[in-house]
Parts: structure tokens; C-alpha cells; sequence
């Protein structure tokens, strides 16, 4: 139930906003975030957009990823792409 | 997609296990909260390859089995009233009840009896349908953790300012971190770590959990959903075990800030006020749920449509509360995979998207 999905908003309409899901436009409200500008990606929850994602802060959680990644030596325990 | 496909890859998910591996210093056992969590790390494997000396537990982090067989049979009741529409997100409706009306056990079984049950996808469209049908009550079945409770709050909030008078919820809602104490407290299950919600903790923050390293000592960390979201979060609650020194760390910084979102917090604060709550598996926890605050009570079903029902029963067999507390997994129930499936679900556990022993069924435990 706190299943929410990145999701990029193509137009805004007041408090409405029209995003892309999988290719289909979806009306949702960003009445939790009236910062959001056309072409960012929020975090959709029943219809509502309950955060802006940050960029930078994906960014730099991407770089964390690679500074633990301080090791060799792998072995391929995950087939292809997870999750 | 973005957001998503950088945080599966899975060369990286494959060091960062190795490096885990090399961190751990001590067998240890964390407990997801949410069961959107749960159903990640089984989905993605990620529970067979974690190194052995890692056990995670599901939490109580599904909103619809923490919601008490008293409750759902309140919300058959209403269900079951003339002139009703009972207006709930999907995985409600097949939720068991405690059969307190010796008739329809689940929403879905008074629909089928008749009642006008409608599954939406928005508050928002619980709106519309009030609009639509003047002549009828709609009546909102108000269910979720922080993250949903503030759109059920917009929701109020928008039929109140266009004098809506056939809108009305019934709020069950409830709030995680008096959940997670509550369990603490309890010392049933000797934890390290807890990995926090990711989205509840966009709403509250991630300083909300502040008082896990403070009152209890215990690391937490604010994880993502995506494999190496979770990744990182474990590996960051092996790190704080081994240096001995708990705190949040927020690794889903990308949707979760410090302050969480305030616009959210303010309109729950303005139609909700926090009450003592009962959990299914927990029993009363003080001050963990949301009723309608009394300025907003044209619009609280509880009010409009009292009901006197009897107090509700598990259903037999069922260990689901124990599975909601962590003490059991879903496997030591011996109705699992037997007489509870999710097509024939005997408990909540295993109705629910989020809950622990539908995933375990579906990705294969045993
Ligand atoms: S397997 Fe079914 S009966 Fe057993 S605890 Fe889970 S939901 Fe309850």
C-alpha cells in the first residue's frame, strides 16, 4: 500500500499534474508538492505525487555505491538484472 | 527507467554483497518494517544471497494486516447499511473480518451479498463518486500508514471546501514509529538494526526515527526499495552494529529528506488527531492511530454511522500476529500453503501486496 513509483511529470495544470507511466498519461495531484516543474520525477502514491526526487542525492547515492565498492573478486551470484 | 534501473544493476549488487560479506563481523538479525520491503528482498533473491550470518524479519509495515479484525468487521457493517457506498483501495476487500456479522466475512463477501463496495485507486475518486451520487453516502475506508494518510486528509479537506455532505471516512489509519516502539518494548525478537520505511519516512522524515538510537540504541537506517537501496541500507546498519555507535542514516536520500514533507504533516495534523489504536498482533498501542479531529467530525463515518459490534476474533489457526511482531516467519504456520493460500487466504498476512506470507508464497520460501 506504500507502493509509490518515480514518475516524470510532462505537464502541470494548477494543482494537477499530468505525468507518464509506462507510456500512459495519468492525472495525479500535487497538492503534497506544488515545488515540482515540468519535467521532474516525483514519487506517485495513490494518485498523489508525495515527493520530488532529487537528483543530486541519487547522484550521490550512486557514488556511495562505488566507493563500497572497494573490492575485486566478484562472484556472479545475480543472474542478469534484479529486482 | 530512471530512478529504478540504476539501483537494480546487478554487477554492482554483486560486489556490494561481497563487501557485506567482508563487513560482518557477528551474526545479526534486522527487521524490515515494511512489507513493501519484504516483498523487495524476496523478489529480487536478495534474501538466499545475503551472507548467512544476516537474518532479516518482516515487520508490521502492512497497513492492511495490522488493521484489526474488529475494524474490518466495522467496515462490513457500514458496507452493509442502506444507502451506502463504501469506497476502499483494493487489497481491503478481501481482507477476513473477525465474523462478527456470522454472514459477510470480507468486503468482498458483502459485495457479494449485495453491498455497494467499490475499489479505487485515489481518495480522489472516492470524491467523484460522492459527487456523482448525491442520494447516497460515500464512505471512505481509511487505511495506510503516514505515507497514505495525508491524501485521505486532502481528501476531507477538498469535500469540505465544496460542502460535500455525502462524504464521510472511516479512519483506521496508523502511525509507524509507535509501532516499531511498541515492538521494542515488547523484547520479543532481539534486534540490530531496523530498516526503515522508505516511504512513510518521505512523509514524517527520517529525524522522526531519531528516537531508535536515542531511547533504544538501535541503528536504523532509511532504505529505497530498489535491490541496492536495501543493499546499502544493511550494509550501513553492519557498519553502525560494528562501530557500536546507533543512528539514522538516511540511505533513500533521492525521496526521504530529514524534515520529511511538511505540507503532508500539516494537513494531517489539521483533519487527524492522534489516538490509541488497536493493531492486529499488537494489540493497543498508545497514541499509533488517526481519527477525524472534531472540526472535521460532518465527515467521520465513525460518528455518522455508530456502530455497536461485538469484539472481533482471529481467524483459527492463523499466526499472523506473530508474524507482524516478527516472532514467527510465515513458513512455522502450518496453515501456510495448505489451507492459506492467496487465493483462498485464511489471514490477512496472506491477502495483502505488502504482506509477508502472500510474498514468501509467491517467491517460494519454505
Ligand atoms: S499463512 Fe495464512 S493462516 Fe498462516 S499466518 Fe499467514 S495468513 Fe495466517
Amino acid at each position: 500500500m506504500c507502493l509509490a513509483v518515480p514518475t516524470q511529470v510532462v505537464s502541470l495544470d494548477g494543482s494537477m499534474a499530468e505525468v507518464d507511466v509506462g507510456g500512459v498519461r495519468r492525472r495525479i495531484s500535487i497538492g503534497l508538492t506544488p515545488q515540482v516543474r515540468v519535467g521532474d520525477y516525483v514519487l506517485v502514491h495513490t494518485g498523489f505525487a508525495i515527493e520530488v526526487l532529487d537528483e543530486a542525492e541519487a547522484l550521490e547515492t550512486l557514488r556511495l555505491f562505488r566507493e563500497m565498492d572497494e573490492m575485486t573478486g566478484l562472484d556472479n551470484k545475480f543472474p542478469e538484472q534484479v529486482g | 527507467m530512471k530512478y529504478l534501473d540504476e539501483f537494480r544493476d546487478a554487477v554492482l549488487a554483486n560486489r556490494l554483497l561481497a563487501s557485506l560479506e567482508r563487513r560482518v563481523s557477528r551474526p545479526l538479525r534486522l527487521m524490515e518494517f515494511c512489507g513493501g520491503h519484504t516483498h523487495a528482498i524476496l523478489r529480487s533473491g536478495l534474501r538466499q544471497l545475503l551472507p548467512s550470518s544476516v537474518r532479516l524479519s518482516s515487520g508490521p509495515g502492512c497497513p492492511v494486516c495490522v488493521t484489526a479484525s474488529s475494524d474490518v468487521d466495522r467496515a462490513i457493517a457500514l458496507a452493509s447499511q442502506p444507502g451506502v457506498i463504501l469506497a476502499t483501495f483494493g487489497d481491503m476487500v478481501r481482507v477476513p473480518g473477525g465474523n462478527a456479522s456470522g454472514q459477510a466475512n470480507s468486503l468482498q463477501e458483502a459485495k457479494s451479498l449485495g453491498a455497494d463496495v467499490r475499489m479505487v485507486y485515489s481518495t480522489l475518486d472516492a470524491l467523484g463518486i460522492a459527487r456523482v451520487n448525491p442520494g447516497l453516502q460515500v464512505v471512505f475506508l481509511g487505511v495506510g500508514f503516514e505515507t497514505t494518510a495525508p491524501t485521505v486528509a486532502a481528501a476531507v479537506l477538498q469535500a469540505a471546501a465544496e460542502g460535500l455532505t455525502n462524504f464521510t471516512v472511516f479512519s483506521v489509519h496508523k502511525l509507524t514509529p509507535p509501532a516499531t516502539r511498541a515492538i521494542l518494548d515488547a523484547g520479543e525478537v532481539r534486534l540490530s538494526g531496523i530498516i526503515g520505511p522508505g516511504h512513510v519516512t518521505s512523509i514524517i522524515g527520517a529525524n522522526a526515527w531519531e528516537f531508535l538510537p536515542r531511547d533504544y540504541r538501535m541503528p536504523c537506517a532509511v532504505s529505497g526499495f530498489e535491490p541496492l537501496d536495501i543493499l546499502l541500507a544493511i550494509t550501513s546498519l553492519v557498519d553502525m552494529v560494528t562501530s557500536g555507535v546507533p543512528a539514522v542514516r538516511n540511505t533513500y536520500a533521492r525521496s526521504v529528506r530529514p524534515e520529511g514533507n511538511l505540507i503532508a504533516q500539516q494537513w494531517m495534523r489539521q483533519v487527524f488527531q492522534v489516538v490509541d489504536a488497536e493493531w492486529r498482533g499488537l494489540g493497543l498501542v498508545p497514541a499509533s492511530g488517526l481519527a477525524m479531529r472534531t472540526e472535521y467530525e460532518a465527515f467521520d463515518a465513525a460518528r455518522r454511522f455508530p456502530l455497536d459490534l461485538p469484539p472481533g476474533r482471529e481467524p483459527k489457526g492463523c499466526r499472523c500476529g506473530d508474524v507482524l511482531r516478527g516472532v514467527v516467519e510465515p513458513t512455522q504456520c502450518p496453515l501456510f500453503g495448505r489451507t492459506c493460500t492467496p487465493d483462498r487466504p485464511v489471514g490477512p498476512c496472506m491477502v495483502s501486496g505488502e504482506g509477508a506470507c502472500a510474498a514468501f508464497l509467491q517467491y517460494g520460501e519454505s
